[in-house]
């Protein structure tokens, strides 16, 4: 066998664009977990699906333009909870202040911990939807019987006003959708937590 | 023996023989065609009246479940096991290596692997239809029709979306063994791509440039490179939901912060190229089919395979156009409207092409030719439907209505399955040695033509008077072109009994045939009408020259 024998050197040839193409597989395999992530992140910089906005504080403007917030609850059927809006809906100016609350009750006769998840509709109101405190950001714990009621602090960016897509929204709709979680290290972390406060 | 063929289990269990591994592939995909036909036929049935005739349980009470899993294994059978099979498995691996000069493909036994993953696949994928039912849970004493042979089954439609393929809709195991199935069947088109890929680019006859390469060629190197980046997103996308339901990950489940439209994303991503890897294969083949039966060199050669290779660039930015109504914003639908439009730019050129190659051409109608013609035709209606469903407006009136089932019906039953009889009825000479009866090939193709026609037009109406898909009833008013549909598919169903015949008798008693029996002339000349039919076991040896 010389060193220069054909069929070899198209063995090699060949391996070398099979390995390429496995690599082209791989990566796009990679590349299909890495857009969960991304799509997390391409949601919330955007407002994707009614996605809102976290915001440090209130904006300096307020401008004349009212629109009313509405406010839905919804309770998954494994969470025992009388989950519900304290009110129906506000009304709020761009830019102003809109301060509300969520009222739960926990029926059963345990501690339960449950998480909300949230979005906004129209959809293409979220990238204009800031929250400054809600009890969505985290876990909330309620013991047996407990009622709670929890706040929203949240405002409509007032350059809302600036986009024309935006001309036809009068009414925005917040919706939660309260879950139960309920790993044990989750209720482990959080026994810690509160303990070292 | 100058061929050196292995004994009979050696020869067809433990090939790396391009041919016999193509002649396993091609009788698969028949086996699978028939199963999946089955459950058409099943469907039509029940359609056939308003009420529920069929599928109903013991007490007679409406089984939509039983529906749900026959529908979307009627969809899953189709794409993953009757054309991807036949046309990339099949003619690919019989024609590719025949047409670019190549003694076989690169990865011999690779090849196998990709024959010998699809088996267990669908395997997996009819286990599906048993989990739960009445068999293995009660035993045989339980089983007093056939119906209580199928399980409740994964009725997750071919999408698969979450939750209703998540444990939430399907707490049984019938979904995890559909995604099984379809793991294996995308590890074997993944390697089955590789191997496509390396034999075009290094193994092709000297003289044979790139641009010189038949059309066949091209759409199986298109469709390869299609494959092999949009499979490992299916791939992602179900061990998610695979991870979803088994494990307690949550990245389609909301309750941990999931979101189930990210699956739609991912399954589109993959799902859209997916439909041209079914056609690109099909447009190569039709090219050669109007090529040689015009006795006219094809109509814009270089134009044919760049238009190809735009269809597989632009297949893979339009995706959302399938999820119109999932709340995208207006600039969003505009785009993929778009997009999804210039689509047919390239596809124009193609359809044009073959008109324009047809044109002043000696054209004689062998069967063959009646299939490429009728492809032509009625790719072309389900083409024009595609682009008034692009819309985004008039989709959102049209999505999940009947409306679509003809259309997709149109481009792929109607389409890429002619384009399978089209190969077939060109090439069986080559592949077996023996000729069909060309007056059977005929009464083939006119009733099969009749009879999808009957099926698919009328679902057009009932989409339009605004027909849901995918369910097992429906109001009275749709009573009339329901009828006619069924009547469509059981002709259908007589066509393809007859092709059985057709392809038993060709098989075994076909006149022989010599090695250019089509008599294809030098401007429309392929490298496997230089060979006997069928061609020696080993060809090529010494390579051919292109000029």
């Amino acid at each position: 066998m010389s060193e220069h024998d054909p069929k070899i050197d198209l063995a090699k040839k060949n391996a070398r664009m099979g390995m390429s193409v496995f690599l082209v597989v791989l990566v796009m395999l990679g590349l299909a977990f890495a857009s969960v992530p991304l799509y997390d992140l391409f949601c919330r910089v955007t407002g994707f699906d009614g996605t809102t906005q976290v915001s440090e504080a209130l904006p300096d403007t307020v401008l004349d333009r009212q629109v009313v917030i509405k406010f839905n609850a919804d309770t998954h059927k494994s969470l025992p909870w009388d989950f519900k809006p304290e009110m129906r809906e506000i009304s709020v100016k761009l830019g102003q202040k809109g301060l509300t609350a969520y009222h739960a009750k926990n029926n059963s006769d345990q501690t339960v911990v449950g998480s909300a998840v949230y979005n906004v509709t129209p959809f293409k109101a979220g990238k204009y939807f800031h929250k400054i405190e809600c009890f969505c950001f985290g876990e909330q714990s309620l013991q047996a019987g407990e009622d709670v009621s929890m706040p929203v602090l949240f405002y409509v960016d007032p350059s809302m006003a600036e986009d024309p897509h935006m001309d036809d929204v009068k009414v925005i709709t917040l919706s939660y959708n309260f879950y139960k979680s309920e790993t044990k290290e989750l209720d482990e972390a959080l026994e810690a937590f509160y303990n070292a406060e | 023996m100058a061929d050196h063929k292995p004994g009979f289990f050696s020869r067809w269990f433990m090939s790396t023989n391009h041919k016999d591994i193509g002649t396993l592939y091609i009788i698969f995909s028949i086996i699978a065609a028939l199963i999946g036909g089955g459950f058409s036929m099943i469907m039509r049935m029940e359609l056939q009246e308003p009420g529920v005739q069929f599928l109903t349980d013991a007490a007679g009470n409406p089984n939509g479940q039983m529906w749900n899993a026959i529908v979307s294994a009627h969809g899953l059978i189709m794409v993953f096991f009757v054309v991807m099979p036949g046309l990339i498995g099949g003619f690919g691996n019989w024609f590719v290596p025949l047409m670019i000069g190549a003694p076989d493909m690169a990865f011999p036994r690779l090849n196998n692997i990709s024959f010998w993953l699809i088996v267990p696949a669908f395997l997996l994928l009819l286990a599906s239809a048993l989990v739960g039912s009445p068999l293995m849970t009660q035993g045989l004493d339980a089983v007093q029709s056939w119906m209580d042979l199928l399980g409740p089954g994964a009725g997750t439609g071919w999408t698969v979306y979450p939750p209703l393929s998540s444990t939430l809709g399907h707490p049984e195991m019938a979904v995890d063994l559909a995604i099984f199935a379809l793991h294996l069947a995308g590890a074997s088109s993944i390697l089955g791509a590789a191997n496509f890929i390396t034999t075009i680019f290094n193994m092709r006859a000297p003289g044979m440039t790139l641009h010189k390469m038949p059309l066949f060629v091209w759409g199986m190197l298109i469709t390869s490179f299609l494959l092999v980046l949009s499979v490992p997103v299916l791939g992602g996308a179900i061990t998610m939901l695979l991870t979803d339901r088994n494990f307690g990950t949550s990245f389609f489940n909301p309750e941990g912060g999931g979101d189930p439209l990210l699956y739609q994303h991912l399954f589109w991503f993959f799902g859209h190229p997916e439909v041209y890897i079914m056609i690109l294969p099909a447009f190569g083949i039709i090219s050669h089919i109007v090529s040689v039966f015009s006795q006219r060199p094809i109509f814009g050669y270089l134009g044919m395979a760049y238009a190809m290779v735009s269809i597989g660039f632009v297949g893979f930015i339009v995706w959302a156009h399938h999820m119109y109504t999932t709340g995208l914003d207006v600039d969003t639908r505009a785009y993929f409207t778009a997009a999804t439009m210039i689509i047919a730019v390239p596809t124009g050129v193609k359809i044009f092409s073959w008109i324009a190659t047809m044109w002043g051409g000696s054209i004689s109608f062998k069967t063959p030719m009646l299939f490429a013609i009728g492809f032509i035709f009625l790719f072309t209606v389900g083409g024009v439907t595609g682009v008034v469903l692009s819309n985004a407006g008039m989709d959102t009136a049209l999505h999940d209505t009947y409306y679509v089932v003809a259309h997709f019906h149109y481009v792929l039953s109607l389409g890429a399955v002619f384009a399978l009889f089209a190969g077939y009825y060109y090439w069986i000479g080559k592949i077996s040695g023996r000729q069909y009866p060309e007056w059977m090939g005929v009464v083939h193709f006119w009733m099969t033509f009749i009879g999808v026609n009957l099926i698919f037009f009328p679902q057009h109406f009932l989409g339009l008077q605004g027909m849901p898909r995918r369910y097992i009833d429906y109001p009275d008013a749709y009573a009339g072109w329901n009828e006619i549909s069924s009547y469509g598919a059981y002709l259908t169903g007589i066509a393809t009994v007859w092709f059985l015949v057709t392809a038993l008798y060709t098989m075994f008693a076909g006149r022989k045939v010599g090695e250019n029996y089509w008599d294809a002339k030098p401007q429309s000349m392929t490298l496997e009408w230089t060979l006997s039919s069928p061609p020696p076991f080993h060809q090529f040896e010494i390579q051919p020259k292109v000029k």
